[in-house]
């Protein structure tokens, strides 16, 4: 059996009309790069869409075109997989301010060169804004199943609370209706290690021949560290060292952990722009569904009639369990239908892109029917 | 159609169509689906086991991983027609306020439970002097699940203390079906229709 899902397209798509947003500007010319698995049935009604994580992008089940790594959730994804790709026309739109062919603070503005700060800065709801714009384009107006994990899980969320008449079900894997501190407090590490790199020139990096590599591969290790567990690195890791017999009373990568980590940071530098991991990141913390719906959490998916599916993972520390709990007893509050499981695996928030096969079990059965 | 246990058949025949209901404690969602297919019933369940639960969504059948003592306390007031908690009571933290919360979000609450005072239970506790393990309850006092055993008498003292009217009752011994007067002797497990008078 082919397990490689076939792409049905992997396309850019620029917007005839401006997007509006929700800081009060509008953008010109959005440009969507997305990619497309599996056929659309004649009745338009077997549509997934997927919407990726921070730093994720469409490339769910193809080779990364930078990288050469396969799909973020080649896993997932494809003939006879959980989200089969026989069965399912599947979706995914790399989000508005992020670097992988949708327009960003690295695209270039209408007077021909780079926004970089001068982008304005977006929300979620601006990114699912543009995604709604594509399944227009496309002819979409219904959404067998909308399904993100992480920051994704909060664009499910977005579209859903402010586009109810389009999904039927909406699966939310380790995510959050409202950033909590700690988590707006680990982001703002990351973008003050990107601004405090000299390199990074306020943002006007691009073409001069120098970026904030250093800065944004110290916010891609503080980051990467709170996307896993503290079982899963000293599993992996322990306390071993790095290639060499004992420690070198110096300031190398002694340990494997930290070896690890560094790799981690410079190779995210390779295919990731340090202005998008600005902007996306503010959008996360800008983002509070309860804020959007006059304080009451419940009151945003008042109009949805969807089936709701929330998955939490019990060592995801960073998006724990609890938040989980509260989007579920708002859902049902609200009167949505809502499944809700905390499933157990070792790996911390990057469970959902991992092997657990309870989450494929789970997954499989919401789609089913 | 699905072989329901025999107080779980007995609840699914006595759901009024079309209603909503909340299985609490629903397991892998059996009855939830007979409820769902044969009665036409709007369900939802709560379930605290996670396998459990992912077999649920399996089967299209929306349910919450939760505690019955902790997590109804989230539902509005009178969300669901029929609120169910079958041989669930007995393993709660606290079956009093678990009783009230059922009866605050069902109109109507479904109860049942094994009776400590079957005669089986009574005969291994005087002759024995040992905590009994019988069919209903097989599992040894170190272990099992259920924390706060009763007996029909005790069911019937608590609900008129509390003001809860029985709408109707049912006494099982097996699959057979019981008297009134003889159910807290001769029921293994008692089912209860109740609501706030």
């Amino acid at each position: 059996m082919a397990t490689a899902a076939v792409i049905a397209a992997s396309e850019v798509l620029e917007l005839t009309e401006p997007l509006p947003l929700d800081c009060g500007q509008q953008l010109e010319g959005v440009r969507i790069a997305y990619e497309a698995y599996g056929r659309l049935s004649p009745a338009r009604d077997n549509v997934v869409l997927i919407q990726h994580a921070t730093t994720g992008d469409q490339h769910v089940a193809s080779p990364h075109p930078k990288t050469g790594k396969p799909g973020w959730w080649d896993r997932m994804v494809g003939p006879g997989k959980p989200i089969d790709t026989d069965r399912f026309f599947v979706l995914c739109a790399n989000v508005l301010g992020s670097c992988m062919g949708s327009t960003g603070p690295g695209s270039l503005a209408p007077d021909g060169k780079p926004y970089a700060m001068r982008f304005p800065v977006i929300t979620i709801r601006d990114m699912v804004r543009a995604q709604v714009a594509l399944l227009d384009t496309l002819g979409i107006d219904k959404l067998y199943c909308v399904v993100g994990g992480s920051m994704g899980g909060m664009q499910s969320l977005s579209l859903a609370a402010n586009w109810p008449h389009l999904p039927e079900r909406i699966m939310v894997i380790a995510a959050t209706a409202t950033m909590p501190a700690q988590n707006i407090a680990f982001q703002e590490v990351g973008r003050q290690a990107i601004t405090a790199d000299p390199n990074w020139q306020q943002g006007a990096y691009y073409g001069t021949g120098k970026a904030p590599d250093a800065g944004l591969a110290v916010a891609r290790m503080a980051a990467h560290i709170t996307y896993l567990s503290e079982a899963s690195l000293t599993e992996k890791f322990g306390r071993r060292l790095q290639d060499r017999a004992s420690k070198t009373f110096g300031f190398d990568a002694d340990f494997q952990v930290e070896s690890y980590l560094r790799h981690q940071g410079a190779s995210f530098t390779n295919r990731f722009d340090a202005n998008s991991y600005l902007y996306i990141t503010r959008a996360m913390s800008y983002f509070d569904l309860a804020e959007e719906h006059g304080g009451l959490l419940a009151d945003a998916f008042r109009a949805s009639d969807a089936r709701f599916c929330v998955i939490s993972f019990d060592t995801d520390w960073l998006y724990p369990t609890e938040l989980s709990r509260k989007l579920v007893h708002a859902l049902n509050a609200s009167g949505a239908q809502v499944s809700f499981v905390e499933l157990s695996a070792p790996f911390g928030h990057d469970s959902f892109l991992l092997e657990v096969p309870a989450l494929d079990r789970v997954i499989a059965g919401f789609l089913s029917r | 159609m699905t072989e329901l246990r025999p107080d779980l058949a007995l609840i699914a025949q006595n759901v009024a169509k079309g209603t909503r209901v909340l299985d609490v404690g629903c397991g892998d969602g059996t009855l939830l689906q007979v409820l769902r297919d044969e009665r036409q019933c709007q369900v939802n369940g709560m379930e605290i086991d996670p396998g459990d639960v992912a077999e649920c969504v399996g089967k299209g059948l929306s349910v919450i991983q939760g505690d019955a003592d902790k997590d109804l306390a989230f539902y509005p007031d009178g969300a669901f027609d029929y609120a169910i908690l079958s041989q669930t009571l007995q393993t709660t933290m606290r079956p009093d306020q678990v009783m009230e919360e059922l009866l605050r979000i069902g109109r109507k609450a479904f109860v049942s439970f094994p009776n400590f005072a079957h005669w089986r239970v009574r005969l291994s506790l005087l002759w024995g002097g040992r905590m009994p393990v019988t069919r209903l309850l097989p599992v040894a006092w170190y272990e099992t699940p259920n924390i706060h055993h009763l007996t029909v008498s005790d069911f019937r003292a608590f609900v008129e203390e509390r003001g809860i009217k029985v709408e109707e009752a049912w006494y099982l011994s097996g699959d057979r079906l019981r008297g009134t007067s003889v159910a807290n002797f001769r029921a293994e497990h008692a089912i209860f229709l109740l609501s706030r008078s």
